[in-house]
Order: structure tokens, then sequence, then C-alpha cells
């Protein structure tokens, strides 16, 4: 006797904390996600397809699904750091490795004004027309390479972003204190 | 006489350093070997080069062109050829190259033909543009073009403008000597400044310690008849910061989000007014400026400098000892040491410090901060630089705009009085310029995002226009298919026997005709149209062009030309296609 | 009066349910990266074990006690507290999607959070009525809210503290909690004036 009064009380409780959830779950639906946009906001907006999907805003997607956040070499280690912060996952090594910035290049003597690259370049940073020249808009370039393969010509190539005045940044002043030698001696001693 | 002052929190009394150079007069260096004049020279756009390789330039003739609004045109500092435009090495912390006009003088210093300009009778956008043309920026040490900053506020009537020879720093005394042998071509230029913004009263702030050029101001401002006052202030660092200065001679506060003249305040350098003369008096635009050499050097002294003279060869004039290792631009506060010693000096340099270890001992190594709050005590600003050091070291740069890390100057006082020997100064710098290049990338990432987003738009819309295209013309198609069918069904009734079946088909077919024919009339006009409009479409915007953009277009045009000759046509369309 | 003031200042400073009764170090340790985490994690849980202790107390009294079933105490205040959790995870999910992330797992961890099965257990071993309970429930939650606040605002400055390498991270985070705890047995001192 006590054991089915012990089931129909706990059977009571569950029909009640089911029936509040399945309101709650109706009551506080989520339409859409907001956290897209906060992961695309970190990303680099290259458009470069590095991490294997066709632009940022997909990769942000895939990653607010659970893909893994280190997939994109153009935000660098600095990038996976911060999107590690914004969805308190762990810290991972990059995929692939950390390039400096850069720009492309197009050597205006070899192009043949064919437009391909123009097609190419997610972020409308190449101007020309058919068979005139076309040249790269410095400011625009996000340095993605999507330019590179299609060029009949091999016209188009990269090149470090230079510092200047207006971009050089004062470094950081603590100079690490390494002991080099001891690291050195370690490795010998391995 | 007596006037109330303020007072603003903080600062520091380092050893003033400046009884060694105020003993000799103002000389006047020679013209150096050669002169390096940066294009860049003030805050702003740099100014585009005029001049080519191999012209020859007169002392005064505009070699850079003022490149927007704010920025400020650049001079020939002497007469002789341009042997290079490229880049040199600048005086500044990096040791990075920039644009530069580099110039053989050809020792005859002769000056373009000067005119004075009637600025009483201008309006005052020419005297500003004027004043741009001339080069005329801040000779603090900030290089803000001026005529940026002679226009009075809209809404707030101008109060106060406040004339800044407090020259603060240790070791300078550039100021405190031009006000003692040109006070009067000061406050003439300082007059210059009252007509154009107007306030209710000038008045000129001078530390304490420069007596000798209070008292020559006061002579001169009596001598001229204006009602300017020289007013005393207490000998403090950085009493001659912008907003520290203001504080005191008028107890206002400006607020980091605002400008001085928001609240009816503006501040310009004596130097600055002493420019702004010599170019509205005697048409002499911005090409030299008093430098102070000190330091471990022989004899200590002001010399007026040729903008663009190399470092060392103003330094050998007053004979450094043989153990200086080094020149400090600026201030020992605020100063720099040169990346190497041939860079040249600009407008912003006024003092050189010839550096030994014996005036600078090395620093003795860093100690961790024991927050015993002196920095925030020092602090001209009122900020917390322990906070902000400790956010700037480690990178939480978020944290470190909390705590208001771009109101502060650099002005050095917290390093000064640091027990624990911290930089502060050099961890705020590398958080603002971290800040700054973050806010590069994602105003660079934001645009970015635009353009594909608009890229992808754009080929989603041409998709579907092409599909509806593709679709009409099928339409059409089926049209014409149906209705040549129609013809030719109704042509073979008629042909061989009148059947009731032709009836009807006969004026469907003329009814399609009709539509067509008149399908084409509105295509034929439409395409008129087209070419009318084709024809009457003019290059817009090509009718004011200037000289350089005419030229630039000229360049543009010759090198397409060049692409276009070297590659055969032959070969470019087989390839294009 | 003063009785349930002394409940309420007991459960927060003395009794503190992390550093002194030692439950629910997992999100202490967990979730004090970061002081605005920290906020978010210890309003969840201030929400969540309020609200645990008024429910399981009523359960307790009106379904579990009138009919002898008190053995099944801890399976019914688990399913209590995880429909609770999964309450607020809804919520949370709705107004705050990057509270939710960051919180990450520790958010339906609070459902195996000791405390809060462990403080109502607690009322009743300490026969709370319903009020005492819900005071208790709230000073733990509160305590437990103060100290990861006050850890996560340690943790922060601590990251730019120079810290021999090999104390960096988890290591001097524990150093950190101990002397904290330490610190807070201080309060014991408050228990004369009870």
């Amino acid at each position: 006797m006590e054991i089915v009064l012990a089931i129909a009380i706990m059977a009571l409780g569950a029909v009640v904390l089911g029936a509040s959830l399945g309101f709650a779950s109706i009551k506080f639906k989520v339409e859409g996600d907001p956290l897209v946009d906060k992961i695309d906001a970190i990303l680099p907006q290259t458009q470069c397809g590095q991490c294997g999907y066709p632009g940022c805003k997909p990769y942000a997607e895939a990653i607010a699904k659970g893909e893994e956040i280190n997939k994109c070499p153009p935000g660098g280690a600095e990038g996976v750091q911060r999107l590690a912060d914004l969805l308190g996952r762990e810290v991972k090594p990059l995929d692939a490795e950390e390039k400096p910035k850069q720009i492309a290049i197009i050597d205006e003597q070899t192009c043949i004004g064919c437009t391909l690259c123009i097609q190419a370049c997610p972020v409308d940073a190449i101007v020309g027309a058919a068979k005139q020249m076309h040249t790269i808009v410095a400011q625009l370039c996000t340095g993605c390479e999507l330019c590179l393969p299609p060029c009949p010509v091999e016209c188009i190539r990269m090149e470090p972003i230079a510092e200047t005045i207006d971009n050089w940044k004062w470094k950081y002043p603590v100079v690490e204190i390494k002991p080099e030698s001891a690291a050195a001696s370690m490795k010998e001693a391995a | 006489m007596l006037m109330n002052l303020f007072k603003f929190k903080g600062g520091v009394k380092p050893p003033t350093n400046k009884t060694q150079s105020v003993g000799l007069p103002i000389a006047v260096a020679p013209i150096p070997s050669r002169l390096v004049v940066p294009l860049h020279q003030s805050i702003g756009g740099t100014p585009r080069p005029v001049v080519q390789v191999g012209d020859k330039v007169l002392k005064g003739q505009l070699i850079g062109e003022a490149d927007g609004w704010i920025s400020a045109a650049v001079h020939a500092p002497t007469s002789g050829t341009v042997i290079a435009v490229d880049m040199q090495v600048q005086p500044h912390p990096s040791g990075l190259d920039a644009m530069s006009v580099v110039i053989e003088p050809d020792g005859q210093d002769q000056w373009i033909d000067r005119q004075p300009f009637d600025y009483t009778n201008a309006a005052p956008e020419a005297v500003r543009e004027y004043l741009q043309q001339s080069g005329v920026v801040g000779l603090g040490g900030a290089v803000f073009p001026t005529h940026g900053k002679l226009t009075p506020s809209k809404t707030v009537p101008m109060e106060e403008l406040v004339i800044n020879g407090a020259e603060c720093e240790p070791f300078i005394t550039c100021d405190d000597l031009l006000m003692r042998e040109r006070a009067e071509e000061v406050v003439r230029g300082v007059g210059i400044f009252r007509d154009l913004l107007k306030p209710k009263k000038v008045l000129i702030g001078i530390e304490d310690n420069k007596p000798e050029a209070a008292e020559a101001m006061r002579a001169a401002v009596q001598a001229i008849g204006e009602d300017f006052e020289v007013v005393p202030v207490p000998t403090l660092y950085p009493a001659g910061g912008a907003k520290q200065l203001i504080r005191v001679l008028t107890g206002k506060e400006v607020p980091a989000a605002k400008r001085s003249t928001d609240l009816g305040v503006q501040c310009f350098n004596v130097a600055t007014a002493y420019t702004a003369w010599r170019a509205i008096a005697h048409g002499e635009p911005v090409v030299s400026r008093l430098v102070t050499v000190t330091g471990n050097v022989h004899t200590p002294r002001n010399y007026e400098v040729l903008i663009g003279t190399p470092m060392d060869e103003l330094l050998d004039l007053a004979q450094p000892n043989p153990d200086t290792d080094g020149i400090i631009m600026g201030g020992p506060m605020m100063g720099f040491l040169v990346p190497e010693r041939s860079v040249p000096v600009v407008k912003a340099t006024n003092c050189l410090i010839a550096h030994n270890e014996r005036l600078f001992p090395p620093k003795a190594p860093e100690m961790p901060c024991i927050r015993c709050g002196s920095c925030a005590r020092a602090c001209p600003h009122e900020l917390q630089p322990f906070e902000m050091y400790w956010f700037s070291r480690a990178k939480n740069f978020g944290k470190t705009q909390e705590y208001h890390i771009f109101d502060c100057i650099e002005c050095g006082c917290c390093s000064f009085v640091c027990p624990s020997r911290i930089p502060l100064v050099q961890y705020f710098r590398f958080a603002k310029s971290e800040i700054w290049a973050r806010e590069r990338e994602k105003n660079a990432a934001d645009g970015a995002k635009t353009r594909f987003e608009f890229k992808q738009f754009r080929e989603e819309r041409e998709k579907a226009e092409k599909a509806e295209k593709l679709a009409k013309a099928a339409a059409a198609q089926a049209a014409k298919k149906a209705a040549e069918a129609a013809a030719a069904a109704a042509s073979e009734n008629t042909g061989e026997n009148a059947a009731p079946a032709g009836e009807p088909a006969a004026p469907a077919s003329v009814a399609v005709d009709a539509e067509k024919a008149a399908k084409m009339a509105t295509i034929q006009a439409a395409m008129e149209r087209a070419k009318a409009q084709r024809a009457a479409a003019q290059p817009k915007n090509t009718e004011t062009l200037s000289a350089a953009q005419q030229k630039d277009i000229d360049d543009i045009e010759a090198r397409r030309q060049a692409a276009l000759s070297s590659v055969p046509p032959a070969e470019s369309g087989e390839k294009t296609e | 009066m003063s009785h349930y003031l002394f409940i309420l200042v007991g459960a927060v400073l003395v009794n503190n349910v992390v550093l002194v009764k030692i439950l629910g170090l997992c999100p202490f340790m967990g979730v004090s990266k970061k002081l605005e985490t920290a906020y978010g994690m210890g309003a969840a849980t201030t929400f969540v074990l309020t609200m645990a202790t008024g429910a399981s107390y009523i359960i307790d009294h009106f379904l579990l006690m009138p009919f002898g079933l008190e053995y099944l105490r801890t399976l019914s205040f688990i399913v209590t507290i995880a429909a609770i959790v999964q309450l607020t995870e809804m919520v949370i999910a709705k107004t705050s999607p990057a509270l939710q992330q960051t919180l990450g797992i520790y958010l339906p961890l609070i459902t195996t959070n000791c405390a809060v099965l462990g403080v109502p257990l607690l009322n009743i071993a300490n026969r709370h009525n319903f009020v005492e309970s819900l005071l208790f429930g709230a000073g733990s939650a509160v305590g437990f809210s103060l100290v990861l606040i006050l850890f996560a605002g340690m943790r922060e400055r601590i990251e730019g503290a120079e810290v021999p390498t090999y104390f960096r991270g988890v290591a001097i985070a524990m150093i950190t909690a101990g002397l904290m705890a330490l610190a807070f047995m201080g309060f014991a001192g408050l228990d004369k004036y009870q």
C-alpha cells in the first residue's frame, strides 16, 4: 500500500514539474540566435573561407552550434582567445600557422584585364574593367588571398603590410626576463 | 593687476635646469649642409609634395600642399636645389621613415617675394586659410594646425584667450628667450588671434621663474597699447599643459569629451603667436623656429634654426662634450631619445638635450607596484595611474578605458614620483596604441563586412534579374512560335479554302503582330533615350581641377597608355576569354 | 526578530557556504575568472537556491512528512532543484544569451551544486520553519555570491601580477581561496553575541 502511495506522490510531483517546465519552454522560447552576431563581431571579416565555411557569418553560426573556435587564421591567437572568453571555452592553439597581415598587389604590367579577380574578391577591393588594367585598393584589401588562384597570368602577389609612423605601436615596456642561456643549456642537457 | 589664480591638482617640481641656457642671447644657426624637411609635421593629413627632384626652390617656397582642413603647408627653409623627395628617418621614437623633401642649400638664402597680408580687411576665413598656407602650427609641441583652433564656437561666447608662455618643462628656454627678445612681435601675434576670436579678455600666463620674460611682455603690451593681462603663474610642472594653464588662469576645467572652445576658452603658445605675426606682417611662412640646445654641451644656448637642419649639426654649434651618447628631443619629462643623431629639426622640436649618463643616470630596474598612490596624487588630470598601469600591464584594455586612459596627457608626473621606478607612461602609450590599432582593425572589419554583404546582395539581385530575363525571353519565344504557327495555319486556310476555322486565327495573329511592333517601338525609344543620356553625361567634378589633380590625372593616363602599349592586344584578347 | 537576523548574517558570513562549509567549490573555482560571469553566476545561484529552499520545505512538510515518506527526501529534492535550474536556464537563454554561453556548463551544473542540495537538507536538520528556511537559503546564496564576486575580483587582479610561472592559473587561485577562507574564519568571532 505504502509503495503505491510513494509512487503516486512522486508521479504527482513529476506531472506538476513537467507541466511547469513545458509552459516555460513555450513562454521563454528563444527566437533566432543573438549570439551569432557577437561571434561574428569578433571574427576579422576577411571572408577568406580558410575556416572551411563560405564566409565569416557561416563560421559564426557554426561556432554557435559547437564548431571549434581555432579555425580562423586571420583572427590569430588573439581572436581565439577572445572567442574563448566570450563562449567560456578552452583556448586552443590555432589550427594553422599565423601569418603577418598582408595585402594583395597586382602587377599592373602583367595584368591582362580578365576581371576574374574582381569576381573572386569578397569585399569589392579590386577595381578595373574588362581588358583594362586592374588594381587593388590597399585600404580595402583584407588579405584573404582569394584573388590569387583565379588569376590566369599570376600577376597578383601578397605583401606584408609595412610598418609606418601612422600604424606604429608602442611596444610593451617590460622585457620579459627569459634566461635564454639557461633554456639553451637545458635543451642541450635534454 | 592682482588676480585670483586657481590651482590644478597634482603636479611635480623637477629641477628646472633652465639657467644654463638663458645666459646668451638667441643666435641664428648657420645654413647646414643639407636640409631634410619632413612633409608630415603637424597633426592631420600629410601634405602632398609639389616639387620634384632637381627643382630650384627659394626660401619660403611651398613644397608641401596641405591635404584637408586639419593639415598645414610645408615650405622650403632656404633657397637651393631639391635633391630627393623620398623616405627619410624621422625624429620619432619609432625610428621609421616618412616622406621628406631633401634640399641642398645654395648658400644664398634667397627669399620668395614676401607680401604682407592685410588681415584687418580680410574675412576671418581668408585669414585662417592664409595661416594654413603659411604652415602656422602650435609650436608648444603638439603641432596642431593653428587655423583649426581659430574658429570660435557658434553657441558659446568666447570669454578668455589664454596665451601659454608657461614653459614648464625643465631645460627648455626657447619661449623664455623669445618673450625676452621679441616680445613686441609676440604681442602683435596675440592681437591677431584676439581679432579672430574676439574674447572678452586675453591672459598671458608665464611661470614665475621667468620674471624677465614677464617684464618684457608687460612692457610690450603697454607700448602697443593693448589690454592683455600678463599673469605670473606658480612654477609647477605641468602648468604649461593647455588644460592645466586654462585651469590655473580661469578656473575652468575642460571635460574629456569637450573642446576648450565649448567653455569659451582657447589657448595658444607664445611661439605660435610670433610665427602667426611673421606670416601676416612679413609674409614669411614658418621655415625656422627657436630651439634650446642644452644638456651635456659646453655652451648651452637658444638658436633660431631652419626646419630640416640635421640635429647633429645643430648640436655641434653648442660644442657637446665628448661623452655625449645621444640626443633627447623635447624635455626630460616628455621628450625621447632620437633614433639617429642626423634626424632633422621639425616644427615640434623645441629643445635638444645632449644626453650622457651623468645628466640622466640609467634607470634602476623596475620594482613591483606597492600601491602607495603617489602617482594618483601627482597626476594633474586626477586620474588613477596605478589602476591604469595594472590593467595595461595585464593587457586588459577595456578596463584601462574605464579608468579614462585617453585623458592621460603623458606628462610623466607619475613616472617621476613612482618610488618603484615604474615607467608608467610607457605602459599608457603601449595601451593607447594597442587600443587605436584595435579600433582601426575593427573599423576595417566592419567596412569589409558591409562590402561583403553588399556584394552578396548584388549577386543575388543579378541572379534574380537574369532568371527574370530568361523567363521573359522564353515566354517571348513561345509567343512568337505560337504566332508563327497560327499565321502559317491561317495562310494555309486562306490560300486553299476559306474554312471557318481560319477566321478567328487571323485576327489573333494580327493582334500579336501589333503587340510586337509596339514593343519594338518602345525598345527603340528606350535605346534612343539611353543614347541621348549617354551623350549628355559629362565627367563631373572636372571643371575646377587644381594643377596637382590635373597632373595626377595626366600621370594616370600616361601610365595607362604605357600599360596598354606594353601588352600586345592580340595576346590579351586571346586570354580574356 | 533578531533571531531571523542572526540566521541571515550567520549564513552569509559566519557559516559561509563556500569557505566554511566547503560546499559548491566547483562553480567557485570554475566561474570566477571574470567579474561579469561571477555576477551572473551569483545571481543565478541566489535565485535557484532561494527557490529550492522554499520548494523543498513545502514538499517536505506537505507531501513527504504527512505520508511518512522522509526516505524520499534526497530524490524529490534533486528532482525539484533540477526543474528549477531548467527554468532558470530558459529565462537566462531568453534574456542574456552571452551570459548563458559564459556560464556554459556551470549553469546546468547548478543542479549538482552541492550547496543547492546541502542547504535544504541543513534546513531540515536544523528544524527551521518556513521563514527560517527561506532566510537561511537566501543568506547562504548571498554568502556564495559574495565570496564568488570577491574572488573573481581578486583573480582579475592576479592576471596582472607577477606570479611565478608554476603558480599561474589554478594554483595561485587555490592559494588565494585558502587565504580567503582563513579570513572568513575571523567572522566566527561574531558567534559570541548570538
